[in-house]
């Protein structure tokens, strides 16, 4: 599970991937709505990794 | 302009200011504990804080009020290469997820309350508990004066001209963080917090709709970064890709070895306070994305600019009533105030552990370790104070730059030993001069740009300098590691991972 941590690194630092205007979004060029799309993106990929911690882990 | 008083604005804004001083006064008496017996009760607030209280002071702590007039500025000037703050704040919360509550638990079962303290801790050596101290604390002061020059840039916009209220901000700044430490900026933050999330989600809701949409907003900015040509626009140029992609990642990999963030880490009541907030302090990303589109509102909404740094509150000062524009002027003023408290005291425990404990008195009581770090804290705001005076504004800039890349190349030393006690203190030191050493020289030479070239194969490739630095860090120190394994196989004072 811990493996989904490096997932935004990936989405995000491979620039190629989302440097473009089209398509837009309620007016956002996808350059910007992408990269604001990753925000719950991380927040829910951390929280399944939170979640899936062995018990022994916490607190 | 400025030069003329909103009375209007500057009440509301008076009375914030007033608001916060009692508050900053009153909290050394919240989750009352002994404040002047303990360095952990000044310096980190008793090590109590749980998910929401840590929550709202590392969000008021590390989304700065520099960050709010300084990121729209940015954007307002070079436009997508200035987002950049967006992927940073995003993929720091999966590292700080990982790897702080690892730190936490070595500090708090150890009693640390500084960088230097792990790192002294994890490889008993003196010259790299100074190293990480100092290098803590030289990249600490300009940032503090950053936020200085935020709190002067709204105080202009409000209408006020010298020096004096930004002075009489600081003393006032400085006497509640004497008496209450830690507790005052945390107490603090929830309302300079909730402040700047109303401003935000009104500008961002409101300014649109005045301005014809989101649409509009950005084809406004479009037209304007077409005209004014060079290495603006909408989306990156090509040769802008690998720069905003080194820079997000060296970030996202220095935010969290600084003092003041380090300082909300250490305040938390436990690792499971760390990870909930590394899955909830995003919501602050979000906003801080909003802010930065402000930056292409002022060009939809025909305002000129003297300087970048005055769009947000020009834009504010345009399309809202004064009292509306006071109240988010008060919020950017006092998200002024957290960090910079947060900072001094991050930099007053560094000062206090690790060069005044280590050098001074070994024997000191933790009363006594209280009572200097107070002072200190004094002297760090006193030198942030006539730094923003005397120095041009430029200096202050170009030394947070280069704040951020010496932060880096403490990682190593910090991080590293987390994982694995493979290294040793000499290899690590040598890898910290190396980094500061080759990234100073290289941002220097560039003419103090964050950017480094190289050419591989005749293509050249321009990367964030300190990421740079931080690869030649770790290089440096795995080699000269090896080499002086194999002189020294007899390890000196290395103590077993716990």
């Amino acid at each position: 599970m811990w493996i989904l941590l490096l997932v935004p690194f990936v989405g995000l630092l491979w620039v190629p991937f989302y440097n473009f205007q089209e398509p837009a979004l309620f007016g956002f060029p996808f350059f910007y709505w992408y990269q604001l799309a990753w925000v719950p993106i991380s927040s829910f990929l951390i929280w399944l990794v939170y979640r899936s911690r062995a018990r022994d882990e916490a607190p | 302009m400025a030069g003329q008083i909103d009375w209007v604005a500057l009440a509301v804004f008076l009375f914030f200011f007033v608001l916060v001083t009692v508050m900053g006064f009153l909290a050394a008496r919240w989750k009352a504990g002994p404040v002047s017996a303990h360095l952990d009760e000044w310096g980190l607030g008793g090590r109590q804080f749980g998910t929401w209280i840590t929550w709202f002071l590392v969000g008021g702590d590390f989304y700065t009020a520099y960050t709010v007039i300084a990121v729209p500025a940015l954007v307002y000037a070079v436009g997508a290469y200035g987002f950049f703050a967006l992927p940073y704040t995003i993929i720091v919360y999966p590292f700080v997820f990982a790897v702080m509550p690892l730190l936490w638990k070595t500090a708090h079962a150890n009693g640390y309350v500084t960088a230097a303290d792990v790192v002294l801790g994890a490889y008993r050596s003196r010259g790299l508990e100074l190293a990480v101290a100092i290098t803590g604390m030289v990249a600490t002061m300009p940032y503090i004066a950053l936020q200085l020059i935020g709190m002067g840039v709204t105080i202009k916009a409000i209408g006020l001209t010298g020096d004096l209220p930004i002075i009489a901000a600081f003393i006032i700044l400085a006497l509640y963080t004497y008496s209450s430490g830690l507790r005052a900026p945390a107490l603090i933050a929830f309302v300079k917090d909730i402040m700047i999330y109303i401003v935000v989600l009104v500008a961002v809701a409101v300014v649109p709709a005045k301005l014809g949409g989101y649409g509009a907003v950005f084809a406004a900015a479009n037209d304007a970064f077409a005209a004014k040509g060079g290495d603006t626009g909408l989306i990156l140029k090509p040769s802008q890709m690998l720069p905003y992609a080194t820079l997000a990642f060296g970030s996202a990999l220095a935010a969290f070895m600084y003092p003041h963030t380090l300082t909300g880490i250490f305040a938390s009541k436990s690792a499971d306070t760390i990870r909930k907030n590394a899955i909830l302090l995003p919501a602050y990303t979000l906003l801080l994305g909003l802010i930065a589109l402000l930056g292409y509102m002022v060009y939809a909404a025909h305002i000129k600019v003297a300087s970048n740094n005055d769009a947000v509150p020009e834009l504010f000062k345009a399309l809202f009533p004064s009292w509306f524009a006071g109240f988010a002027f008060s919020a950017i003023a006092i998200g002024a105030l957290v960090p910079a408290a947060v900072m001094s005291i991050g930099a007053a425990n560094l000062f206090t552990r690790n060069v005044w404990k280590s050098y001074v008195d070994p024997g000191i009581s933790h009363a006594g370790e209280a009572a200097v770090a107070k002072v200190a804290s004094l002297v760090v705001k006193l030198g942030a104070l006539i730094f923003t005076l005397f120095l041009p504004v430029q200096y202050a800039l170009d030394l947070q730059l280069l704040g951020g890349l010496w932060i880096l190349q403490t990682f190593p030393a910090l991080v590293f030993g987390l994982f694995t006690r493979w290294f040793r203190a000499e290899g690590l030191l040598l890898g910290w001069a190396a980094g500061i050493l080759w990234g100073t020289w290289t941002a220097w030479s560039n003419g103090l740009k964050p950017l480094a070239t190289i050419d591989l194969g005749g293509v050249s490739y321009v990367f964030y300098v300190g990421l740079g630095a931080l690869i030649l860090n770790a290089v440096v120190a795995t080699l000269a590691n090896v080499v002086v394994g194999w002189v020294l196989p007899e390890r000196r004072g290395v103590i077993a991972p716990s």
